[in-house]
């Protein structure tokens, strides 16, 4: 974006303003339109989203009734709150109070500032990028534990620490898992990543090596745990916390923490498509840069709300762990096989510095036959439903 | 906990979670079974009910007789009627007969008790309403001659169906009493559901 903001500049566009207001104003700009276009769009188009698979993978139908098949019911939803009193409990720390949601919105709406949307959108190309959105979305835990503090609420509270505690764990799976990666390209520029692998899957990272398919899991399941997502979405464990640290919130605030809870699904499909799944790299269709751009964007968005859709049947599938076992999963499991797997990856590197290419086509074979695997299975259990309910079946999600 | 032990737990976990997740892809794959009631059905619910389904009460005016023993069966007083004899009408003239079917408690006794099957219950149960008056069912606008039953086959081609379907409604609460001959001591002789209650 900046190529494009010195080349008004140099056409004389602005003439009368100092360089650095023009960045600034651009940047202004640029997070607005992210913010109010994609970021509210995009998540809160997410809750519908969410619902309907949710419902669909439990033979419900979900919300349908807000527009055709429901598709605006994230808007009245959005309306309704908006609509509601804002409260702050007499006993609330209420400065704190009222500030938490913005900090942890911060946290959140800062990553956008580097994660790309094609080869030619992205904000800010910085050098290190993928340190930037670790320590950007370090601002959620400032936020939670905010909330939960001063809330003055036992459940918000009790809810806080436990998020704060699991996030700081994940944190570490999750570096430890991006390593390899980093180590693999030796760079930490999120674009020079993407540039340096292609649009094909046997171009793609994640199966350059067992080691980067390996921390490809690793890194997802930190993530999640990460993002508050069930399985590990102990914070907000209702039959225990009520709502966790938003217990005490209502209305718009209410709203921001939603944001971000389904915001940040989208962030960590963006990093696992741009780290590991060739991120925006397209197929060559167009000479012209306009339909390219457009083509990447498409590319980028399908691939990063793939890991959405994951997230939602994974939560729809799995249940909640118990706190003693997200504490052994992360600090028995992942971070000493996340550990392992980072330096048998300098290894890897240390003796195939230029990368192999028969190991990535034997690993994209892999990748292959696990999907079609998993379909096989998928086919296998509809077999047996239809035999044992003579249940008519449906290949469309909106029968 | 050993070092096998260690990677049997993962390899669990993975296997596990394939197969959780290629179940639940399947379920995303089926119809799902939730009726949309009300308004996405092939067939009203009312419909679909059986007989004796009791429902919101009613009253076939042509067929009352205006014996009062619904009121009296009542047992929470929801069924009031002004009746009195008049020698030049020729019979009894009812001026009201409200049922107040916000206190009614859906328990059948006064159908019971009706020698023609004029009130009764029917499968309609949407009685949602907006005010509690609203909910007091009146029957009566202005005077009306009871019915008089006449011996033999009812005449009169408009009330023959009402009495038929009457007299069905009543033998149907009749049916269950029919093994009189054999002595049920300790078990409600009457016959119908709620003497149990």
């Amino acid at each position: 974006m900046q190529a494009f903001v010195d080349g008004l500049i140099a056409a004389g566009w602005f003439a009368a303003l100092p360089t650095q207001v023009v960045y600034a104003l651009a940047m202004l700009l640029a997070g607005a339109l992210v913010l109010f276009v994609f970021i509210r769009l995009v998540a809160g188009s997410t809750t519908w989203v969410e619902r309907r698979i949710w419902a669909r993978i439990h033979s419900r139908v979900g919300p349908n009734r807000v527009g055709p098949q429901g598709v605006l019911q994230w808007l009245t939803d959005g309306i309704k709150l908006f609509m509601k009193e804002d409260l702050v409990p007499a006993a609330a720390d209420a400065r704190l109070f009222r500030l938490a949601p913005y900090v942890v919105l911060m946290g959140f709406v800062a990553t956008f500032a580097v994660i790309p949307f094609g080869s030619r959108l992205v904000i800010a190309e910085m050098d290190a990028g993928l340190l930037f959105v670790l320590t950007v979305t370090s601002l959620i835990v400032v936020g939670i534990l905010m909330a939960g503090w001063a809330s003055n609420n036992k459940w918000s509270l009790i809810g806080g620490i436990r998020a704060a505690a699991q996030i700081v764990s994940y944190e570490i799976p999750a570096g430890l898992s991006i390593l390899p990666i980093v180590l693999m390209a030796g760079t930490l520029n999120l674009q020079e990543l993407i540039r340096q692998q292609g649009w094909a899957p046997w171009e793609w990272y994640v199966f350059a090596n067992p080691f980067a398919f390996a921390a490809f899991f690793l890194f997802f399941t930190a993530a999640l745990a990460e993002g508050n997502r069930t399985p590990f979405d102990l914070p907000e464990a209702e039959s225990e916390l009520v709502a966790c640290f938003v217990t005490e919130y209502s209305g718009v605030r209410d709203l921001m923490f939603f944001l971000v809870e389904w915001g940040n699904l989208y962030v960590i499909g963006a990093l696992v498509t741009t780290m590991f799944l060739g991120g925006w790299n397209a197929p060559v269709l167009s000479n012209s840069v306009a339909v390219q751009t457009v083509v990447e964007f498409l590319v980028f968005f399908a691939k990063a709300y793939f890991w959405v859709f994951v997230a939602i049947w994974i939560r729809a599938t799995l249940p909640r762990v118990r706190v003693d076992q997200l504490m052994s999963i992360c600090w028995k499991y992942l971070v000493p096989i996340a550990f392992a797997n980072a330096v048998a990856m300098a290894v890897w590197v240390l003796v195939f510095p230029s990368g192999q290419p028969a190991v990535a086509a034997v690993m994209t074979a892999l990748g292959g036959a696990l999907i079609v695997a998993f379909f096989a299975r998928v086919a296998f259990h509809l077999r047996r439903a239809r035999v044992r309910s003579r249940q008519r079946l449906t290949l469309s999600p909106f029968a | 906990m050993g070092t096998i032990h260690y990677f049997a737990k993962l390899a669990a976990t993975c296997r596990t979670v394939f197969d959780g997740m290629a179940i639940t892809f399947s379920h995303l794959m089926r119809k799902p079974v939730t009726t949309q009631y009300p308004d996405r059905m092939d067939v009203r619910v009312q419909d679909t009910l059986p007989y004796r389904y009791r429902g919101m009460l009613e009253v076939d005016l042509e067929i009352c007789t205006g014996c009062l023993a619904c009121e009296r069966a009542c047992p929470i007083d929801c069924i009031v009627i002004d009746a009195k004899k008049d020698k030049e009408a020729g019979g009894i003239v009812m001026t009201r007969f409200d049922i107040d079917m916000a206190k009614c408690m859906y328990c059948g006794l006064c159908s019971e008790p009706c020698p023609t099957g004029s009130i009764h219950h029917t499968p309609e149960f949407e009685g949602a309403d907006y005010s509690l008056e609203s909910l007091v069912h009146r029957f009566i606008d202005e005077p009306v001659l009871a019915f008089k039953p006449k011996k033999g086959v009812e005449p009169d081609p408009a009330i023959a169906p009402l009495l038929e379907r009457g007299t069905r409604y009543l033998a149907e609460f009749a049916a269950p009493a029919a093994p009189a001959t054999k002595p049920a001591p300790k078990e409600a002789p009457s016959g119908s559901d709620d003497a149990a209650g």
